[in-house]
């Protein structure tokens, strides 16, 4: 079973008196450590479907079903959990997902060991165990020297480092990273796509959200949306070898 | 997410936001130090009230023209018309009753100097006629030589007996018995003097010289000179029985109407303490009062305060959320950071309110107290304030929607 179905999913956002479709149908579905890039125009609906993947937002209508765990689904009612509440979202969020954003999205003002720790926190772990799993994170992505630094003195290719760690310190099912190097300048960029693939090496399952063709070459399969459906699904290069 | 990493990030928060955060934490400390404050002052008062203020000794009544304490001053002229009390209204009292108390009379006045050799008093000393009965209900004690005697009274002798105040301005180095003062040109001879009793609220209480009532009555009394009569109950057991038995006779002696009421004014310690607590009743009240409104703009202050933090931080509670924050974790975030700003205001309040209430015990040199049922009270009303001023943030930043609070420049 796919570790992420999405059938017939749409999204319609309800703009003053005229209905958006942001979604309109989409089909798709991602192994475990499948590595996939999302590309498309801007208004191609890439982000709204992250939003979605990333249970920060539910579909309008269909199905999404994310490692055996039925996050919406129409043909059940509200009793019958087909439609998560936003608590229960969080819980998703926080078990499974790890996202990481163009701009970084770290807490100013703590250090990047309690940027990390932050998801652990709301998962309830104690605090022992939390920095031991926290400085693990770090370790993986070689910022453990740097963890007592606030993300002011941190360069942006470091700030990324921690946000990634942050997004992998709960072992999620996918890490879901929406133009993780859009910020970064191109030696930077290379520094955190290496990163990338490490990680997909390691086992991650990895959905990369991004517009540069260069970044997207990374995964081992392209999905193209255009006008909220999807345009073209093909395996790259590196996904054939 | 625990309470202990929610107050941890509170404090951090709190940290980061020095000024912001003392200013707002103004408001709290004005109200929680105007009520403590004056609350403290009172347990001062009150206490040294309760341990000092036997001006009469338990056991003794006392019976005047004017009440102790006006409270207001519309019945002034009720007072004024009375009847004065008199030496004469006094003997026949004291003939009419018999029972198990000492009556004495007495008089005073200040504003005459006394004058030993070069040296004279102010006019602040007061200058008391007494009857012999004084010795018991006076709450004096002769340091040397004797009382007021019979003789002394039926003879009008100017005789004197000198408090320790007196003493120390006019013959420190002298025995003063036997010793020759002058008070107003008229020679007295000293035939005891009175152990030191202190002060009450700052006053001293040995700034006087005693005289037989009727020598002090034939050099010193006027139309309006009217005695007071106090009453020593010898057994506390039938105290109140004594003061109805007493007023019976005293409203024969001067042939008040069946109907009418005392004309004259009954005053005991405990209706000493009652009057106080009537005054200290109404300033709680008005401290009260105030420090509720100081209270109230606290609290609107701080709601003010924590819906600015939470647009600031929209960005930071997108985050959080993200990383799996559920509604009640943002929520508890907040509604802890506005509960722990009032709760160190109230603590700040409750040291300064402490320390400037018991200055008050300082200049009264009695010992210090701290009102812990008020600070209690301090204490759970800031909570309170905390919680209802700090809910509505607290509920706006937990229904932020994620995705827009990320976006949230």
């Amino acid at each position: 079973m796919a570790l992420l179905a999405l059938t017939n999913v749409t999204k319609v956002y309800q703009v003053g008196a005229v209905a958006v479709h942001a979604l309109r149908g989409i089909d798709l579905m991602v192994e475990k450590n499948e590595y996939v890039s999302i590309m498309g125009p801007s208004g191609s609906g890439k982000s709204t479907l992250m939003n979605v993947i990333g249970c920060l937002d539910t579909p309008t209508s269909g199905t999404y079903i994310l490692d055996g765990k039925t996050v919406h689904d129409d043909n059940i009612g509200q009793n019958g959990n087909g439609k998560l509440s936003e608590d229960e979202l969080a819980f998703i969020r926080n078990q499974k997902i790890g996202f990481v954003f163009q701009t970084f999205n770290l807490l100013p003002r703590i250090t990047a060991l309690h940027n990390v720790e932050l998801p652990l926190i709301y998962a309830g772990i104690h605090k022992k165990e939390r920095i031991e799993m926290a400085k693990e994170a770090l370790r993986k992505v070689n910022l453990e020297d740097r963890m007592h630094h606030q993300p002011n003195e941190l360069s942006g290719g470091q700030r990324q480092r921690v946000a990634i760690a942050r997004a992998l310190v709960n072992n999620p099912s996918i890490l879901l990273a929406d133009e993780p190097t859009g910020n970064l300048d191109s030696v930077t960029s290379r520094e955190i796509m290496k990163l990338m693939d490490k990680l997909h090496d390691e086992g991650n399952t990895i959905i990369l959200v991004t517009h540069e063709t260069e970044i997207a070459q990374h995964a081992h399969r392209i999905v193209h949306l255009l006008d909220g459906k999807i345009d073209r699904d093909e395996t790259t290069p590196k996904g054939n070898s | 997410m625990n309470l202990h990493e929610v107050f941890i990030s509170s404090i951090n928060s709190i940290r980061q936001n020095k000024l912001r955060s003392f200013l707002t934490l103004l408001g709290v400390i004005i109200g929680v130090f105007s009520i403590i404050s004056v609350m403290t002052a009172i347990n001062v008062l009150q206490k040294s009230v309760e341990s000092n203020l036997n001006i009469l000794g338990t056991n003794t009544f006392y019976i005047q023209k004017y009440p102790a304490i006006q409270v207001g001053g519309s019945a002034h002229w009720k007072y004024r018309n009375r009847k004065n009390l008199t030496y004469d209204d006094y003997l026949k009292l004291k003939e009419r009753y018999s029972g198990p108390a000492m009556i004495s009379a007495e008089n005073w006045h200040n504003g005459d100097p006394i004058k030993f050799k070069d040296k004279q008093t102010k006019n602040s000393v007061i200058i008391q006629g007494v009857t012999p009965e004084w010795e018991f209900s006076s709450g004096y004690f002769l340091e040397s030589g004797r009382m007021i005697s019979r003789t002394d009274m039926e003879q009008m002798r100017n005789v004197i007996i000198l408090g320790q105040d007196v003493i120390d301005v006019l013959m420190p180095q002298y025995n003063p018995l036997g010793q020759t003062v002058t008070l107003r040109g008229v020679k007295f001879q000293v035939i005891g003097t009175l152990e030191r009793k202190g002060s009450i609220f700052g006053q001293s209480e040995d700034n006087l010289v005693i005289l037989p009532l009727t020598t002090h009555l034939k050099m010193f009394a006027n139309r309006w000179t009217s005695l007071g009569y106090s009453i020593s109950v010898i057994d506390m057991e039938h105290f109140e029985d004594v003061k109805e038995e007493i007023i019976f006779h005293l409203r024969l002696v001067r042939e008040v109407p069946l109907t009418e009421e005392n004309d004259f004014e009954v005053v005991s310690n405990t209706s000493l303490i009652d009057t106080f607590n009537q005054i200290t009743g109404a300033i709680k009240v008005a401290a009260l009062l105030i420090s509720s409104i100081a209270l109230l703009a606290a609290g609107i202050g701080i709601m003010n305060i924590m819906l600015v933090s939470v647009t600031e931080r929209t960005r930071e509670i997108g985050i959080r959320k993200s990383i799996g924050a559920r509604k009640r974790d943002i929520r508890n975030q907040f509604l802890l950071e506005a509960l722990v700003l009032t709760e160190i205001g109230a603590l700040i309040g409750i040291i300064l309110g402490v320390l400037a209430g018991n200055l008050v015990a300082l200049s009264m040199k009695v010992s210090g107290v701290f009102p812990i049922q008020w600070a209690i009270i301090g204490v759970v009303v800031c909570s309170v304030i905390g919680v209802i001023f700090g809910t509505y943030p607290a509920v706006k930043a937990a229904r932020l929607d994620p995705i827009e609070a990320l976006r949230y420049e």
